[in-house]
Parts: structure tokens; sequence; C-alpha cells
């Protein structure tokens, strides 16, 4: 093949050292300096894998079908369910958790206390100390909620009799899981197992569940993706903030509440319940990102991330291309803001599913929808526009469907790209609450974490093996 | 009835604000040939309002959180561009709405090409460990490459340019030091008028010293492209040197071809000298440390040193025939010295320069050594002390590690510079200046002091202690070749205008010394 260099303008991209830059543009040279540190830390193997897949066709043509899938996904609330009876493969003795898989006796506070909450309400232990001998003893299976197309927020635990919202992937058919979301305070998500809890629990798998399946049989199916976007519109990211969202939820349900056959001093407790809930709808929004990037799965050779979440031990990932593989490292403890009298001393290491939620191009990724929590998470709106803006390097496209009235109507990036995050070294942004170490606490803070690099760097290096060269 | 293009195309559970689908309404109904034209949500009160325009989409299904679009036009072609417009409303990346800071430095070659989506040529100057990645990253990416960095392992070479052949693009290095493509200097590199002689060469300092000398002589080049030093190893196989050889031959610009190269394997330089007969333009070729004479033909010609390459260059640029070419000569008032000193010293920051001094030193002197022995040289026994001739190539490794180039960092040059002179054989330095960009900003002003102090101590004990040196750039040098030469003379050097001459002088000094020495009285010179 000939060489055209010499037919066209030169324009020269700068890797290393600064001064050749300089040079060429005072000689009227057209040059960009490129900003470079090693990749992945300086590990040369990691370089050389990335290098290999960098603009492969394979890859390109693989993350061009998964994202294709991830965007025309259509999710849809179908309805609340008991989730043994929703969820395939939940048996009656197993538990599903948050993040990837973890053993009783290396699970965070949290988690552990969750657990024997769940314990409780199942009936399985009359008191905590009968739950923690019963979870030490391995009768219990204890599974990631991802393995089961589930997500839960911080613990997230679900056990067998709980109820969950069932949502459909209207395009493939498909089902995600995600729990109830109990409100704030003492809470199980948080560890918190007190009697306030379990009867809590008790309410909303007895009375809450029941109004909500009755509103549902009378309002049908809710579209997901149009209300997030809404919820964009006014100001939430649907991670941290979903109180827009939450109150579109509402505004859809209660005519159908109220026209249902359930009592008036029940549809009253659950309009209460909702309306004192402002993350009532972050649950939803799991299920409903978690439907759209299980459309992406099973795509060979992509690179997209179809999974992020956190055990409280690990941080772990998952890509299209390498299939249910997890790629772990230790989850990092939020340098967040902390409510008054608890500091990064008192946090649990990173923890919870609703990490799906940046994995599908919201929450940190829609930073810029949310300048109302900017302040909370330590930044300023022009700050959460950057952010969004600096997440658009590492994904693959933007999602036209979540529009963000401060980026010009821009969609949000959206499917992470393994091989972009080693390669700039920029690492997704997640919006997230800080759970106390201790179970029970609850939340003593939120902030902004980084994905930890390892976990990309393990992918792509996974990656690389399977893909021959082109 | 005329027949009326419409148009209705849904995208499903898509919302946008009725603010913002009014105005994508406006805008595509101001569009040329569009008669009407809206975007809604689909809502039965929205449905109602396009009934009523005239807009009739009752055969479309759509629902309230579905986006309709619908178009009536003139012709399909401008229904057909209408619609593809409004789709496209939707998939647009952010325009920067505030011009705030929030544009992210580039930070991979992706995203530089996001910035700069005509690039087609990376420079890579990354420590040597993670170069052949980067480059790997540029072909794929569809650029040609120029690899700064050394420390590349011989077989990542041999991939990279393998690769490149496959892809249609070149890459020069690794260990490319310097290369003026279409006048713009990349890495080490001069400031040398445009023109017709075309360059490729597997050696920096020997690439920089004859496109200096072509621009000194009043022409130009149009192409210089530097190969890397291992270029024309038998596992690489001169790969990137036919590629460029290959590309001058086809650039119309390029007249004169000029092939550099310090002691290429010699099947290796056979095969390119083979193509360089087909490359239809004539060919002048430097091979340091090999013999092609056999090869010469009235379109290959075969130049011993640097400043013949260039001089044979411009004389085939300018229609004169090569065999035509005379040396200049030269004219200098040679300094006598002490019959003690007899040997030769030279300090040398590009290689080639050392490399070429070593072959023609030899041919006057014997013994010549050298820290990279080339010919009848012979290795040195400590890099740190001389002895009999000794001529150093300062940038070799031994001298780098964990220190500039010695083209940046005078320091080690200027300490061995003291060291010869305080030695009282020693009758001439050598010394070798590089500008251009990339090299010292002031070379002169470096070693103007330490060359004067060195004559100085010598005429302390009683000896004339001879300078010679050239420098390598141009006038339009960032140093300025005319400003640094007029410094070094001050000081007393005696200033060449090649490297060649320089070395020519300098064993015509010890030469005749000798002679003097042997035959008491006779003036020689």
């Amino acid at each position: 093949m000939t060489i055209d260099l010499f037919r066209q303008e030169l324009q020269v991209l700068n890797v290393g050292l600064a001064s050749f830059a300089d040079a060429i543009s005072s000689a009227g040279g057209k040059v960009l300096a490129i900003e470079w540190a090693p990749p992945a830390r300086g590990d040369r193997e990691v370089a050389r894998a990335l290098a290999r897949l960098v603009n492969h066709p394979r890859v390109e043509a693989a993350n061009r079908q998964a994202f294709d899938a991830y965007l025309s996904s259509q999710p849809v609330i179908e309805g609340i369910a008991v989730a043994h009876d929703a969820i395939p493969g939940l048996e009656r003795r197993m538990i599903l958790h948050a993040g990837p898989p973890v053993a009783w006796d290396k699970m965070c506070g949290p988690m552990q206390g969750a657990i024997l909450g769940a314990a409780m309400f199942e009936g399985w232990a009359r008191d905590l100390g009968s739950a923690a001998k019963l979870a030490a003893s391995g009768k219990i299976v204890f599974a990631p909620c991802h393995h089961y197309s589930a997500v839960g927020p911080m613990a997230g635990i679900i056990s067998p009799s709980m109820p969950v919202w069932v949502v459909r992937d209207q395009k493939a058919d498909h089902r995600t899981f995600s729990t109830l979301n109990e409100g704030l305070g003492k809470v199980l998500r948080f560890g918190a197992n007190g009697p306030e809890v379990i009867a809590r629990l008790k309410w909303m798998s007895s009375k809450l569940s029941k109004v909500l399946v009755a509103a549902l049989e009378v309002s049908g199916e809710i579209e997901l993706k149009p209300l997030i976007a809404v919820a964009l519109n006014m100001g939430d990211e649907v991670h941290n903030r979903n109180a827009a969202a939450t109150s579109l939820l509402l505004k859809r349900l209660v005519s159908p509440m109220v026209r249902s056959k359930a009592s008036r001093a029940d549809v009253a407790a659950v309009v209460d319940f909702i309306a004192g809930n402002d993350h009532f709808f972050l649950n939803l929004s799991m299920a409903a990102c978690k439907a759209m990037l299980d459309a992406a799965r099973g795509v060979a050779g992509s690179s997209m991330v179809t999974v992020m979440a956190r055990n409280g031990v690990e941080f772990g990932i998952q890509t299209t291309g390498t299939g249910d593989r997890w790629f772990t490292t230790p989850a990092p403890v939020v340098d967040g803001l902390y409510f008054p009298g608890y500091s990064m001393a008192d946090a649990a290491p990173d923890l919870g599913d609703s990490a799906i939620t940046e994995t599908a191009g919201l929450g940190g990724f829609a930073m810029a929808a949310a300048p109302a929590i900017v302040k909370f998470v330590g930044g300023t709106p022009d700050q959460a526009i950057a952010n969004t803006a600096a997440m658009g390097h590492i994904t693959i496209g933007r999602n036209g469907a979540f529009a963000l009235p401060q980026m010009n109507f821009a969609g949000t990036p959206a499917g992470i790209d393994a091989r972009k995050v080693v390669d700039t070294g920029i690492l997704p942004t997640v919006n997230t609450g800080i759970a106390h170490r201790h179970a029970g606490v609850g939340q003593i803070g939120a902030g902004i974490t980084r994905a930890p690099l390892d976990c990309f760097t393990k992918a792509v290096t996974a990656l690389a093996s399977m893909v021959p060269d082109e | 009835m005329w027949h009326v293009p419409t148009a209705a195309s849904v995208i499903r559970n898509f919302y946008r604000d009725s603010v913002a689908l009014m105005q994508l309404s406006e805008r595509l109904g101001k569009l040329p040939g569009i008669r009407q034209a809206a975007a809604i949500m689909a809502s039965e009160a929205n449905r109602a309002l396009l009934r009523e325009a005239g807009l009739a989409t009752d055969q479309v299904e759509a629902g309230p959180n579905d986006l309709l679009i619908a178009i009536e036009a003139d012709s399909e072609a401008t229904l057909e561009a209408a619609m593809a417009e409004a789709r496209g409303t939707f998939d647009r990346k952010p325009d920067n709405p505030t011009g705030a800071s929030w544009r992210e430095p580039p930070r991979s070659l992706e995203m530089g090409l996001e910035v700069m989506p005509a690039a087609n040529l990376a420079l890579i100057s990354t420590p040597g460990e993670y170069a052949a990645a980067e480059a790997t990253k540029a072909l794929r990416l569809g650029l040609n490459v120029m690899v700064f960095s050394n420390n590349v392992a011989l077989e990542d070479e041999v991939a990279l340019k393998r690769s490149a052949g496959a892809r249609g693009l070149m890459v020069m290095g690794p260990d490319c030091g310097t290369a003026i493509l279409a006048g713009i200097p990349l890495g080490f590199a001069n400031v040398v008028r445009r023109g017709d002689i075309g360059l490729v060469a597997a050696s920096g300092s020997g690439l920089q010293h004859v496109s200096c000398l072509i621009d000194q002589l009043g022409h130009g080049v149009s192409q210089a492209i530097g190969t890397g030093g291992r270029d024309l190893h038998p596992q690489v196989g001169g790969l990137t040197m036919q590629q460029g050889l290959d590309a001058l031959a086809g650039d119309p610009e390029t007249r004169v071809i000029v092939l550099i190269a310090k002691a290429p394997a010699p099947e290796v330089a056979v095969r390119v000298l083979e193509s360089a007969h087909g490359a239809g333009k004539p060919v002048v070729v430097n091979f340091l440390g090999a013999n092609p004479k056999a090869l010469e033909t009235p379109k290959l010609h075969v130049a011993k040193t640097l400043e013949e390459t260039a001089i044979v260059a411009v004389a085939l640029s300018a229609g004169r025939k090569a065999a035509d070419v005379g040396l200049p000569p030269s004219s200098l008032n040679l300094p006598r010295t002490d019959p003690g000193q007899r040997y030769v010293r030279g300090l040398y920051s590009g290689g080639t320069f050392c490399y070429e001094a070593s072959l023609l030193l030899s041919e006057h002197l014997a013994p010549v050594y050298s820290n990279t022995p080339i010919g009848a040289a012979k290795p040195l026994a400590d890099v740190w002390h001389s002895q009999a001739h000794t001529l150093i190539d300062l940038g070799d490794e031994v001298f780098t590690r964990g220190r500039p180039h010695p083209m940046i960092d005078y320091r080690l040059r200027n300490e061995r510079i003291a060291i010869e002179a305080r030695d009282p054989e020693t009758a001439a330095l050598l010394l070798d200046v590089v500008l251009g960009y990339g090299s010292h900003p002031d070379p002169a002003a470096e070693m103007a002091p330490a060359i004067a102090a060195a004559i100085a101590e010598a005429a302390r004990d009683g000896r004339k202690l001879v300078v010679i040196g050239f420098v390598c750039g141009t006038e339009a040098d960032p140093q300025n070749l005319k400003r640094q030469q007029a410094r070094l003379r001050e000081v007393g050097m005696i200033v060449t205008e090649t490297n060649a001459q320089a070395v020519r002088v300098a064993a015509r000094i010890v030469g005749s010394q000798r002679r003097v020495s042997a035959k008491a009285g006779r003036n020689d010179n």
C-alpha cells in the first residue's frame, strides 16, 4: 500500500514530551498535545492488552450491537410479586445481596445486619442470636442479586417472602427485580434489624404491596423511560435524587389506587408512605437500568460494562464480552460529606447495586441534570456539567431518551467502555450514600466516588485474551 | 388531487418537553420545501391538534409516551431530509452550551482524535516500555507514527512496522530522533528550507547534518523521513526505508532522493539499493561503514561522507552532474602544536558524527579508539579515559543513563573537555554542536567558557591546544547558526562547515605534526 501522508496536511497528536508539541506549533504546524500518563498505573502488560483492543473491528461491532440493544430496551412496571414466586431460581432458603459474591464471614457489618433482619422477617429465627448462628451455619444460600436479574440498594437484601417490583423489558420480554424502598433512617438496607424495621417490612409486604398491586391492575403497565426522562428535566439524576421521579410515579398511581378495590385507609397510608420517601422511586430506577443493561448482555467481544456493584468489601464489574465473570477489587471508602458526628472512620466501604444507574448512563453520569444535589456531594453546577461531559469520553454513545437540559438537550453519556476507562484513566463517577460500618446505624453521609481502575484493567486483560488479533 | 408527500415517524417511549418540541416543529417548518411539520408527544389532545392542522397521522400507532414527528413536504427528497434532521436532533453530542471550561484535556489518542479528527501522525516520546503500546493504538486508529522513544524491543519494532505496512501507514522509529514532514520539524529537527530533495535516514544526526547542509547550500528538503537506527537490521529488513523510498519516488515534490544509514546489515543494504535503482529518480546513498561502491550506477550515487551526500544531492537538484562535484578546498592556516601533542580527541553528541569521524580519521591516523568503534577503530578499554586517538559518542547509553542527552545538557562534555585539555598528549579536540528544536537553546553559551578555559589551561602549560568543531544547524533555527558559529570562533575554536572537514583539519594538524617531528624543521603546511 502507498503512504498518502504527503498528500494531506500534517496534523500531529503529540504523546509524551510537551516541548515537541511546542516546536511543531512554533514552526506553524498543527498539533494537539495529549496529556498522557502510563495506562493502568504503569502496568505494561495491561497497556499492551489494551493496545490490541483499541479500534478493534470485532470489539467495535460488538459494542455497537450491545449499545443498540441497551438503547432499544423498553422497561415498564409490570407489577409487584413475592420474590420467591417472581424471581426464577430464588429458593426458599436463599438470600440475595448486593455486589459480587461474598461469604457470610467476610461480609461487611451492614450486610450481615440486614441478613439477620431478613432471617427474622422470614421467621427463620426467633432472635438475632439464633439468626446469626443460622447465617453462619451454611444453611442459607447467599448469592448476588445480579445473578438473578435483580438489584438492591446498599446491602441489597432480597429474601424469598419480600415483595419485589417486577420490571419487564417489552422489547426483550425479559424481567428484572428489585425490592420496595423502605425510606430513610433505621432501615434494613443499611443493616438495621430492630423490631420497627421488621414491622415495617411486614407492613410493606402486606399493605403496601397489596395496594400497589391493586392500583397496577387498574393502571396497567407503566413505562419507565419517559418517566425518568421527565424526572431528569425536573432535577433528578434518579440515583441520589429521586424527588421528581417519586412525585411523578405517585401522580400516576393515585387515581388507580383510589379506583382500586383497596380500602380508603390503606390507600391513605400508602400515599403517605410514598409521599414521605423521596427515594421511593430509586429501586424502580435501578430495576429499569438493570433491564436496559441486561438487554446488552451476551454479545461476544464487547467491552461494554453491564454491571458495576459493591458488596461493602469488594467493588465488582461485569462486561458484555466476558459474560457472568466478575472483575473485583477492594471497595473504596467514600470520601464524601458526612452527617454531623460521623466521619470516614465510621463508614463501611462502598456498598450497593445502585451503581447500576451509572452503568446505564444515569446517576453520576447524568449529574448535569441535578444541580440541586451537587452541593450535597460537594460541587458546583458547573462541575456537575463537567463531570457528565467527562463521562462522555469513556462511554460508547449517548442515550437520546435521557436528554439533559443543562447540556443543550444532549443525551446522557451511556455504555461504559472498559477500554476507554483504562486508556484515559477517567474513572466512572458513582453517586452514592454512605452506610455506617456497624449494622443498623444507617446512612451517615453521601458523596461521589469513583469506580476503581483495577476492575477495568482486569476486564480489559480478560477480553484481550478472548479476542483474536485483527 | 395532487399527491402531497407526507410522513410520520414514531420514537417509542421517548420524552421531550413540549417547549423543545415546539422549537423543533418551528425549525422543521422553516426548512426549504416543507409545508408543515410537527413534533409532539402523541397524547390524544396533541393528535387532535394534528388532525385539525390537516396532518393526518391516524393510521400511525403511538401513545402519550411516544414522540411523533409528522411532516408534509413538496417532494419526497425534502421530506426525507427533514425527517433525518428531526431524528438527528436527538442523537447530538453536546455543543458546549455555556462555553464553560468543562472540556477535559485529551488523555488518550482516541480522545485526541475527537478534538482533531483529521490528525494523521502520532509523535510518541513516552518512556520506551509504553511506546510500543501507544504506537499500536495509533496504527489501529489509522495514524502514521513517529516513535522518538528508545528502549523498544526489536520484535516490537518488527511487529509495528509489519502492521503499519499492511495498513498503508508508516512507522518512523523507534529511536527516531528527527524528521521533517511538509516543512514541519518533528523531534530534534532543524528549520530547513523547503525544496525538492527527499531524505530517508536511519541516523538522526546524519539526517540533521545533510538537511542543514542542503539548506546552507541554498537548496531545500521536500520530506525528511527518519526510520530509527535499527531499521536496516536483518530482522527489520529496512521496512521503513523501503516505504520511505517508495513514498519519495511517488512524491511529485521530490526530485532527488537521499538515503542515509550507519553500518547497515549488508544483505539489507543491497536489497534497499536494488529497489533504489527502480525509484525513477536520482538517488544519493550514504551508508556509513558499508561499501556499496559496487552498486553505483548512473542513477545511484554513493557518497562517502555526509558532506559529500549533501553536495551531490544539491548538484543533482540543480541539474548538474554528480561527477562534476568537487569538495570545498580547505584554506585554513593550520596552527602549529608541540611535538609531545600527538593525539586527536573527539567528543561528540551526535552518534553518526562520531562514526563518520572514526572512519575518516582511521584513513590518516592509527590507532583510533572509540566507545562505539566502527571500521578500523578499536574499542576503548575504559570509556572514561582516552587512549591514543580517541573519539567518544557522549550520546551513548553509558553516558545518558539518568542524565539528559548531551545535545541538551553540556555539563558532561564540558567536564571531559577540561580533562582532555590537561592531557599533554592532546593536540586537537574535535567537537560537534547541534542546533534545532529539542536541542539546548544556546549551546555556544554553554561551550564557549569551557573551550576558552581549556585553551587557556593548555597555554599556561606552554601548549597550543587546537579546538576544531562544526555547528549543525541553519540560520532559521531558534539558536541561529551564524550567531553560534561567531560565538565559538570568538573563543578560538576553528569552526568548519561540516563534520568531515573538521576531521580532515584535525588529521592534517596531527599528521603534519608527526611529519614535522620526523623530519625536523621542514614546513609541511
